[in-house]
């Protein structure tokens, strides 16, 4: 085999790469009393896909929500680019989150949907409008812009909301399972194109999903978490060459990538259940 | 070309029409043949002759009505949103009011009419009031719950994106609260015509600010009963131009992307 490329393996160009986010000792109880995770360290450096990969009830999304300061750890603490989160939003230091569902407005037309946070960060419409026409060309919706919502696919709902996390151009995307309540075929389309955006954009991307060939596919290194409390229980490297074309899907070393996480996560629920 | 009688939109103005022009023949035609006398139970013609002769009365007897009906439903538009803004604001205004509001809505407005007639010394000012207080009661319950009933995916988008409490209210908690304001609207359209013509019956009034409902009234100790018919003809289509008015707002404001008003088709 070919020795790739040294400088398209993506886990090189992260190698040594100032951290994003630092997660120290952080944990969450919650009000209820409900133990979500126990305390994590993790550091995410810049250029990295990370995905979480587990069971239901690990904490993977309490984890991305902790990490986009939608909620405060218990105990322990969270640092982004070196500092508080008062230093996300300027130049350089923005995060976008993409959710489970589209989450767009109804009553707004798709170029509405998508410079939102352009809109709320009070920059002109003239500046603003270059920025939604290139976020919406990247998710191949440029003829939508004056479409509503209810007008798209689910698929193409889902682009919108992509579109609109990049219109920021941020440098921490974090994605909640935002393919999962997609048919497969749409979902591996949008995993192409999301790799590819990533590649090009030098996006620090933090992933949630259930699905093993969407790590495999996506990561540059995937975190496998255990249940009762949420806790990180494996970490494997993907170090595969980027930006990987559709083609790594049938290749013999996706399939082992794939063997090898899938055996960890039985590792990881063999020993949730004996305990 | 497919025939009208399976178009939608035709139908929907033709099915009732028709069925309207049906009854009114049969009642035409029940009267005559049986000789039922018009103090007893007019002719349809007995009522359109009516209309015919009496129009310059009953015109401003309408007048009167909606005038009243129509000043009361702003009232509560105004004052309704403006409740139900603060009721939004914090939970214990929401847990204080709410119980009074609903005291409101409950309590027959034939039983406080009287009161608030005595009170109020103008008696155009008076039917306004009392027909408010009819039509407050759903413009406060929906646009209270539209306000509520922001999906949450949303907030956490604008709190992601640090929007501040204005920005989030224009920008998400009103729209959102759109489709259920109309809501309101319709109900409450109704409601002030329905509270109007009550009002008017309680206090009787005659002279210059004379209602339908007065006429009503007159049409009664006269037995005039075409008259009466007349003037009740009158108050149902005020009632249902109104309705149709508050739909085609609604239709205005949302037809765009609400599911309620995106036809099948879409």
């Amino acid at each position: 085999m070919l020795a790739p490329n040294d400088a398209l393996f993506a886990g090189a160009r992260a190698r040594g790469a100032a951290p994003v986010v630092e997660i120290l000792s952080a944990d969450k109880v919650f009000p209820n009393g409900t133990r979500a995770l126990a305390p994590i360290d993790l550091t995410i450096a810049a250029g990295e896909f990370v995905t979480l990969i587990g069971p239901s009830g690990c904490g993977k999304s309490t984890l991305l929500k902790l990490i986009a300061n939608l909620i405060e750890p218990t105990d322990g603490r969270i640092v982004w680019w070196s500092g508080a989160f008062d230093k996300v939003g300027a130049q350089g230091r923005t995060i976008a989150f993409v959710f489970q569902d589209p989450t767009l407005m109804p009553w707004a037309r798709v170029e509405m949907n998508v410079r939102l946070p352009l809109d709320l960060a009070r920059m002109p419409v003239a500046q603003s409008r270059r920025r939604v026409t290139d976020a919406l060309s990247r998710v191949g919706l440029e003829g939508f812009a004056r479409h509503y919502p209810r007008q798209l696919s689910g698929g193409m709902k889902m682009r919108v909301s992509i579109a609109r996390s990049l219109v920021t151009e941020p440098n921490l995307l974090l994605m909640d399972e935002p393919f999962g309540a997609l048919d497969e075929f749409t979902r591996n389309r949008l995993d192409a194109d999301l790799v590819r955006l990533w590649w090009d954009r030098s996006l620090t991307t933090v992933f949630v999903t259930h699905s093993i060939y969407e790590a495999v596919f996506l990561s540059t290194r995937v975190i496998v978490m255990g249940a009762r409390p949420g806790r990180i229980r494996k970490v494997m490297a993907i170090d595969e060459p980027h930006p990987r074309e559709e083609s790594f899907r049938n290749s013999p070393r996706f399939a082992e990538h794939c063997r090898a996480l899938s055996a960890l996560l039985a590792e990881v629920s063999v020993e949730q259940t004996r305990s | 070309m497919r025939p009208l009688v399976q178009s939608e939109s035709f139908m929907t103005i033709a099915a009732p029409l028709a069925l309207g022009v049906i009854i009114v023949v049969i009642w035409e035609i029940a009267c005559r043949a049986l000789h039922i006398p018009p103090f007893l139970f007019p002719k349809p013609s007995d009522i359109a002759a009516k209309l015919m002769s009496d129009w310059p009365a009953l015109l401003g007897a309408l007048g009167m009505t909606l005038r009243v009906a129509l000043q009361a439903f702003f009232a509560a538009i105004v004052i309704g949103t403006f409740i139900a803004f603060l009721f939004v604001q914090s939970r214990a205004i929401e847990m204080s009011f709410f119980p009074y509001a609903v005291l409101l809505q409950v309590t027959p407005i034939v039983a406080i009419a009287p009161l608030i007639i005595i009170l109020v010394k103008n008696t155009q000012i008076a039917l306004t009031v009392c027909a408010t207080v009819v039509a407050l009661f759903p413009i406060i319950s929906n646009t209270t719950l539209g306000l509520r009933s922001v999906d949450p995916g949303l907030v956490n988008l604008f709190r992601m994106n640090r929007a501040g409490r204005l920005q989030t209210l224009w920008r998400l908690r009103i729209p959102s609260a759109l489709p259920y304001f109309f809501g309101g609207l319709r109900i409450s359209s109704g409601l002030a015509l329905i509270g109007a013509v009550v009002a008017e019956f309680v206090a009787g009034t005659g002279g210059r600010s004379a209602g339908l409902a007065y006429e009503i009234l007159q049409a009664g100790f006269q037995l005039d009963i075409p008259r009466m018919f007349a003037a009740l003809f009158l108050i149902t289509l005020a009632g249902v131009g109104l309705f149709t008015i508050m739909v085609g707002l609604s239709k205005l404001a949302l037809g765009a992307w609400h599911e309620s008003e995106v036809g099948a088709d879409a």
